[in-house]
């Protein structure tokens, strides 16, 4: 099925496929990165919080010790400032051990143009200088605008430029689903 | 918000809690080692003082840069606004440089207002002082603290009871402090001797009282005015010594206020006339606090003034 | 030269043909039964005519101020409002105190030719409040000066105010007043209310000026003199004069048509174009003024048509210079506050717009009956016209009327000075 011939509105991942996703994540982190000794995972406001959270007990379950997680919000870092009215600001966390020298992964929740990651790089690199840093993303829609590319992928899902696709999250939206519309 | 801030009734409950939380946030910026934001990053923001007033001016300044402004400082000292060029004149060279927010503070009540509704300029205006009209970024940062120190830092200040005393004439300080509190949800009562109340304040959203005793017991904090000696001599009061001894706040007055009662002052103060130095640094006083709370609350005002993410949230996603 | 003015209604009564010949009236025929034989015929349409008003009240600038108005350019914006007669007041520079500055603004006002121009002379020497001006020099002097104005300023010295209202009786002279107290309104920005409070600007408390016009209606009683109270713009000033009208004080006083239709409530814009001394005042004053000019309390609408230049006016208000245009739109504004709501019927606004201006002023061949052998002048006015108030398209050099971009109902179609036409349908001949 293309993009094209999608429904107005389709359901393409559930709370299953969602928990199998972070469970496969989790995983592929810790084989990557051989353990969580220096791992910080920072979840990117708003629904990448949840997702690091989730990704973080999971590993943590898996390696039996904590991994420390914490928020970023990258309002104040965007690129594409105008007069429509300003957001809302949201906290930025960093666990107490710090970024520096560590390898921090960036949680969010949809890689679309990568103005997001840009301004969450330049974010990280006001509060430290972290080792090396990844990016983990439940969804690759495409439409990239910047060389940028996420090293864990939940689920590529191919769309059209018009097109929008919501994550819902539990713990923000009360149910786990992705969906796209238009 | 609308797209300027000339008066605190331009602030909506809602409006004045977002400025308040986002200024939260930014304080929090403030303690790291890296202070500045790029947000503000190639936006031009001109300070335009035609009065003297360095510390508001000072933390503008500090605010716009912490925010990546390119910050430009018109000061009447030494410029052309003090060689009596006009209002208009001045707005209009700002125009040209491309100024995206005007902070203005001049000496005529609804000079600000003037600039952001003739024509003359297309930036956004903020009102940093205008005559005995208003100051509404004065107002949000002693919001701002009373928040902090009564309210646990979060949501508005409703049934909290605060204290306004001195020349309410001439301030443009209480002016936007009664708007600005009212709509937050606070009791206010403004004390000053008759001659130092306009006409009409009965109309206000306040309470009005002669007797400073009676208004301050209980009461949740003091906001004290800077009373200048000169009014003296325009009959407004007998003596520096007797509106000393009937409206400046001295210990036994200070304890008046509610356990863990605060005393704010927006400076410069006349220590020993409206308020002794004891009460000025003794344990209740917050008016060092309030200079610190003002950069974070300008920072979060000139945010949302000039700054505001074009893609919504679905669209990012 | 022979004029006749076809199917017009005088005070609005029956239509009649009027012809005027040499400066006067020499026929008045039912409509359609003057012969036809005259130089010129204009058409009446049935409007409205009305003996030419006077202003008591005008500020023309010359000499001094020529960037924002002349002698030429205000009176044709006079004529425009239907006005034949004006009086020019004395805050020029140098100030109107000598008989040599009375006598060439009359003599500009001759050469101009748009309407008759009576100075006003200042009652004390550069309106400084200190030393009578020469008011005999000035009165015996071409111009022929009977009213004496400091205005701008207030004659706030008693005693001086006091030997001004007897010292004028020598020749039937009146004092006109500015009531202002200057110690009570220092600095004053607007009408003091909860309103000047809330915007932040000095107050100008009403008893400022009902306080002067109290003290001066009670002197002028004590020294058996007529007094003229410029612009009243409150209840209490209203009822001041009321109450010493009835007690038998030979007192006139005058309204502006601003102050019969505008209120404070314009400060909140800080625009100066609504900063005009005495303040815009509140609603309540305003019904007050239109009750006293109903009632003949207040005597006269006079339009203290204050020209100010852009850069007097582009400003923030305290900078901005008091005062507003008034003549051109001074008919329609006592059209919609009191003769559209059945308050002057159209012999009235005659009389407060002509008839007692002139009487007020001592001026014998102004505020006459329409009728043969009466000077013709005379005013045509078309009730029912609407225009939209364009500063463009006015001869005064400024642009700061109050009533900008605002409609009026009620126009001004001709004018005739002694006779002969200095605007015909809406236009300066």
């Amino acid at each position: 099925m293309t993009a094209a011939d999608m429904p107005p509105r389709a359901r393409v991942l559930d709370a299953d496929d969602i928990s199998r996703i972070v469970g496969r994540i989790s995983h592929e982190i810790l084989e990557r990165s051989h353990g969580v000794h220096d791992l910080v995972l920072l979840g990117i406001q708003t629904r990448g919080v949840p997702l690091a959270h989730r990704i973080g007990a999971r590993m943590s379950d898996i390696e039996g010790v904590p991994v420390p997680v914490g928020a970023l919000d990258i309002t104040m870092y965007r690129d594409d400032l105008s007069l429509r009215g300003a957001r809302p600001l949201h906290s930025t966390d960093v666990p107490v051990e710090g970024i520096d020298g560590r390898l921090v992964v960036l949680v969010d929740d949809v890689l679309f143009s990568g103005r997001t990651i840009r301004a969450a790089l330049d974010a990280l690199s006001d509060l430290g200088r972290p080792r090396a840093v990844q990016l983990a993303v439940l969804v690759d829609r495409g439409h990239r605008e910047l060389p940028l590319r996420a090293d864990y992928v939940g689920k590529n899902i191919p769309t059209s430029i018009d097109q929008a696709v919501r994550v819902r999250m539990t713990e923000i939206d009360g149910v786990d689903e992705v969906v796209v519309e238009g | 918000m609308r797209s300027h801030l000339l008066s605190a009734s331009d602030l909506s409950r809602e409006d004045a809690i977002a400025v308040l939380d986002t200024a939260a946030e930014l304080a929090r910026v403030t303690d790291r080692a890296v202070k500045k934001l790029p947000t503000l990053r190639g936006r031009t923001v001109v300070n335009l003082f035609f009065e003297d007033s360095t510390r508001t001016r000072i933390s503008f300044e500090a605010a716009a840069k912490r925010l990546s402004a390119d910050v430009i400082t018109f000061s009447a000292k030494g410029s052309s606004v003090s060689k009596g060029e006009s209002l208009k004149d001045t707005a209009l060279t700002l125009e040209a440089m491309g100024a995206d927010a005007v902070i203005v503070r001049h000496g005529a009540s609804g000079a600000p207002h003037r600039l952001a509704h003739s024509g003359w300029i297309d930036g956004v205006v903020i009102n940093a002082g205008d005559g005995t009209h208003e100051h509404p970024t004065q107002a949000l940062l002693d919001a701002y603290t009373l928040r902090h120190h009564l309210a646990g830092g979060e949501g508005a200040l409703d049934g909290r009871r605060v204290v306004i005393v001195g020349d309410v004439l001439h301030s443009r300080v209480a002016r936007s402090n009664v708007l600005l509190l009212r709509t937050l949800g606070a009791h206010v009562t403004v004390v000053a001797p008759p001659t130092l109340l306009p006409v009409g304040v009965e109309t206000w959203p306040c309470a009005v009282s002669y007797d400073l005793d009676a208004a301050l017991a209980g009461a949740d904090a003091v906001m004290m005015l800077r009373v200048q000696a000169e009014r003296m001599n325009a009959a407004y009061f007998p003596s520096t010594n007797e509106y000393s001894r009937r409206y400046g706040l001295d210990v036994r007055r200070a304890d008046l206020l509610a356990d863990g009662g605060i005393v704010m002052h927006p400076g410069p103060m006349n220590r020993g006339m409206e308020i002794s130095a004891e009460v000025a640094d003794g344990p209740r006083s917050v008016i060092v606090e309030q200079v610190t709370n003002g950069v974070h609350v300008r920072m979060a005002v000139l945010y949302r003034l000039l700054g505001a993410a074009d893609l919504t949230e679905e669209a990012s996603a | 030269m022979t004029l006749t003015l076809r199917n017009v209604r005088p005070y609005g009564e029956d239509a009649v043909d009027i012809t005027v010949s040499d400066g006067r009236i020499t026929d008045l025929a039912p409509a359609g039964s003057a012969s036809g034989s005259a130089d010129q015929v204009i058409d009446g349409r049935g409007l409205v005519v009305l003996p030419g008003f006077v202003d008591l009240h005008t500020h023309l600038r010359e000499p001094g101020r020529e960037d924002a108005e002349t002698i030429a350019s205000g009176t044709a914006a006079a004529a425009l409002g239907g006005f034949t007669a004006v009086h020019a007041m004395a805050n020029t520079t140098p100030v109107a105190d000598t008989a040599g500055v009375v006598e060439q603004v009359w003599r500009r006002g001759v050469e101009a030719g748009y309407c008759d121009v009576h100075p006003v002379g200042a009652v004390t020497v550069g309106l400084k409040g200190e030393h009578l001006a020469e008011l005999g020099a000035m009165a015996d002097s071409a111009a022929r000066v009977r009213v004496f104005s400091d205005d701008g300023v207030c004659v706030s010295d008693p005693v001086l105010m006091r030997r001004a209202l007897e010292y004028v009786k020598a020749f039937d002279g009146v004092i006109a007043q500015h009531a202002q107290d200057p110690r009570l309104t220092e600095g004053a920005q607007m009408n003091e209310s909860a309103l000047s409070g809330v915007l932040g600007l000095r107050g100008w408390p009403p008893v400022a000026e009902e306080a002067i016009i109290a003290r001066d209606l009670l002197l002028a009683q004590h020294v058996g003199s007529r007094v003229h109270i410029c612009h009243l713009s409150t209840r209490g000033s209203v009822a001041i004069v009321r109450w010493a009208k009835e007690r038998g004080v030979d007192v006139t006083a005058e309204v502006t048509p601003h102050h019969l239709i505008l209120t404070e409530e314009l400060a909140r814009t800080y625009d100066p174009r609504y900063k005009v001394n005495p303040p815009l005042r509140t609603a309540d004053d305003v019904e007050a003024v239109r009750e006293g000019l109903a009632d003949g309390t207040i005597d006269a609408v006079a339009t203290d048509h204050a020209p100010h230049s852009r850069e007097d006016k582009d400003c923030e208000w305290a900078a901005g210079a008091f005062g507003m245009l008034g003549l051109e739109t001074a008919f329609p504004v006592v059209m919609e506050t009191m003769v559209t709501p059945g308050r002057l019927g159209w012999r009235d606004v005659a009389d407060r717009m002509s008839v007692r201006p002139a009487r007020i002023g001592r001026l014998d061949n102004q505020g006459r009956p329409i009728a043969v052998g009466e000077p013709a002048h005379l005013v045509v006015v078309d009730p029912d016209a609407v225009w939209d108030v364009d500063p463009a398209r006015s001869p005064s050099r400024s642009a700061n009327t109050p009533f900008l971009g605002r409609q009026m109902s009620g126009a001004v179609v001709h004018t005739l000075l002694r006779g002969r036409p200095t605007v015909i349908e809406g236009a300066l001949t």
